[in-house]
């Protein structure tokens, strides 16, 4: 089945706004991705029709909004195809469930001495929690190379877990800046072998592609509701229960405990044991429309947009004189990043804006990653989402040719 | 496409992003700052040799960054060669205002002639996340006359 984009896109409000009188083209949804009216209009409904604080008031209210609470995690438990809804646990974003990861199983499992191995893939998000964990706990930090062609070196990756010494391989299902997508069964099976854990950064992956944790048989699984066409302030860490057993807590407060007294509290079973405090109720409602919204245009048929629109951009893009793309993995999602040979990467982001071209330049929280492939200031970077048309990566691919006349 | 952007990206710009000017090192600097933009991968080290009056006796850059922040750098040298720490002050704060706002009003008569070679930078005013492409060499030059060795844009 495929997408029928213009009734898609006249489901995003935004996306019929002109910019400074230019129609917007909006090619950021790597960074974050707009919003669809059913996703608004459930946050809305929420707040005007059935909201008060969760797990606490004995009222109607509370009730309803704790149904509705406790059903956005069964939504997500459904999106990933988790086993249980209690292996949820609702985060502020990627980045805190990554954290969490970090401080509580880091601390609580790991040993000093263990290892743990990231990739140069990685969004900082999925390096500064472990660097802290090393400075903190005294485990060891090993990077597993790219290749040039901007994939995970596997061979690097057996020869960093060769030793046994890995506790945890946390690494990235889809590169923010390369578009990669890394082998993650085979990573699933490495890691196991290994005799350590494994955890995916799916920030990007669980976007544009079907992602199934019984199949895929990981222990910890993040991403971020925003880029999955949800709101802010929300974000997933799935975790195998018998993980969050063992876990301490990771924030403490209301919600968290079953018992208190001054001397000693109990803490809460899993999944509330992780969830501090009152929990983005609103936000969690709007990722739950966000989940209906996807799955109901399948997640096949948006991967198989997706894959038109990467193998229309390729051609696109690639056919530009003076562009050099940054990876060229097998597999990959609708991430490119470039560089322009005139033009620095900031005053192109400036031209496409006046297009009405929307895309970022910097190092997209990827500094490590531009140093390995030698881009000492940034590229400009366009990523895709469900909406995005053919017609769009047309107009990218104009504009660019005409910005490299301008700087010449 | 673009031609609104000229008033941002004038010919006087793009020839100092092309051809920047003074971008060399020097060779027995008195007092170097590095300056960096973290947000997009700018940097650039600023180089002072002060004369027996203590005024700038000559400056270079080098560095990478973006065509704004190259010219304004390379204008910069073109600029404070031959000035007090006083006057390379004064007409840092006058070009601050200058990105900033587009004009320089409370800017006195003495500094009338830098600030009409600096006008074409007075465009990023209207591109607030472009400002600081405009002023790091100058926060830089400030470090530098102070005699900090790092500054950050941000
Ligand atoms: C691969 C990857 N990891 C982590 C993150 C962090 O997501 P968030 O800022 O929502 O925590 C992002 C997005 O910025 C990302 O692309």
């Amino acid at each position: 089945m495929s997408l029928d984009l213009s009734r898609i896109r006249a489901d995003f409000p935004i996306l019929s706004q002109q910019i400074r009188g230019k129609d917007l083209v909006f090619l950021d949804s790597g960074a974050s991705a707009q919003k669809p009216r059913v996703v608004i209009d459930a946050m809305i409904r929420c707040m005007e029709q059935r909201y008060a604080n969760v797990h606490r008031g004995a009222y109607w209210l509370s009730e309803a909004a704790t149904e509705d609470y406790e059903a956005a995690r069964g939504a997500v438990a459904g999106f990933l195809n988790a086993s249980d809804p209690r292996e949820v646990i609702f985060t502020k974003n990627s980045t805190e469930a990554i954290n969490l990861v970090a401080h509580s199983w880091g601390r609580g499992v790991l040993r000093p001495g263990q290892a743990v191995l990231i990739s140069e893939l990685e969004h900082h998000a999925n390096i500064i929690p472990w660097q802290m964990l090393r400075d903190a706990h005294g485990i060891e930090l090993r990077v597993a190379r790219a290749t040039d062609a901007g994939e995970l070196d596997i061979e690097d990756v057996a020869a960093k877990l060769a030793d046994g010494k890995a506790g945890l391989v946390a690494i990235t299902h889809m590169s923010n800046v390369l578009g990669t997508v890394t082998p993650a069964e085979r990573l699933v099976a490495m890691a196991h072998a290994a005799g350590a854990r494994i955890l995916f950064d799916g920030s990007q992956a669980a976007v544009h592609r079907r992602v199934d944790m019984q199949a895929l048989g990981a222990d910890f699984y993040a991403f971020t509701g925003h880029k999955l066409y949800g709101p802010t302030g929300i974000g997933v860490l799935w975790a195998r229960l018998e993980h969050q057993e063992r876990m301490p807590p990771f924030l403490g407060g209301g919600d968290m405990i079953s018992s208190v007294t001054f001397e000693r509290s109990e803490w809460a079973p899993p999944p509330a044991k992780f969830e501090a405090g009152t929990p983005a109720i609103v936000e969690a409602v709007g990722l739950h429309a966000a989940i209906d919204y996807v799955s109901a245009l399948g997640m096949a048929a948006i991967e198989t947009h997706e894959r038109d629109l990467v193998d229309h951009a390729m051609r696109r893009l690639t056919d530009i004189e003076g562009l050099s793309l940054l990876g060229r993995a097998q597999d990959r999602g609708g991430v490119f990043a470039f560089t322009l040979d005139n033009a620095h990467a900031h005053d192109l982001a400036t031209l496409l804006d006046r297009a009405g071209i929307a895309v970022r330049a910097g190092r997209h929280c990827a500094e490590p990653l531009h140093t390995r492939f030698g881009v000492e200031g940034g590229t400009v970077r366009a990523s895709f989402g469900l909406y995005t048309t053919q017609g769009e990566i047309d107009f990218l691919a104009e504009a660019l040719v005409k910005a490299r006349e301008f700087f010449a | 496409m673009f031609d609104d952007l000229r008033d941002l990206y004038q010919e006087v710009i793009l020839d100092h992003g092309r051809k920047p000017r003074n971008f060399r090192r020097l060779d027995d600097p008195d007092r170097t700052a590095r300056g960096d933009n973290p947000m997009c991968g700018d940097r650039i080290e600023l180089f002072l040799k002060l004369g027996a009056d203590g005024g700038i006796a000559d400056v270079a850059f080098q560095g990478r960054g973006c065509a704004i922040s190259t010219a304004s750098a390379s204008l910069l040298t073109e600029l404070v060669k031959g000035k007090t720490a006083a006057q390379a002050h004064a007409l840092a704060d006058g070009f601050r205002q200058l990105a900033m706002t587009g004009t320089c009003p409370a800017c006195e008569a003495a500094l009338a002639d830098d600030m009409e070679r600096l006008q074409p930078l007075s465009g990023v005013h209207e591109f607030p996340s472009r400002v600081k492409c405009a002023t790091l060499a100058w926060h830089t030059l400030n470090a530098a006359l102070d005699g900090s060795k790092e500054t950050s844009s941000e």
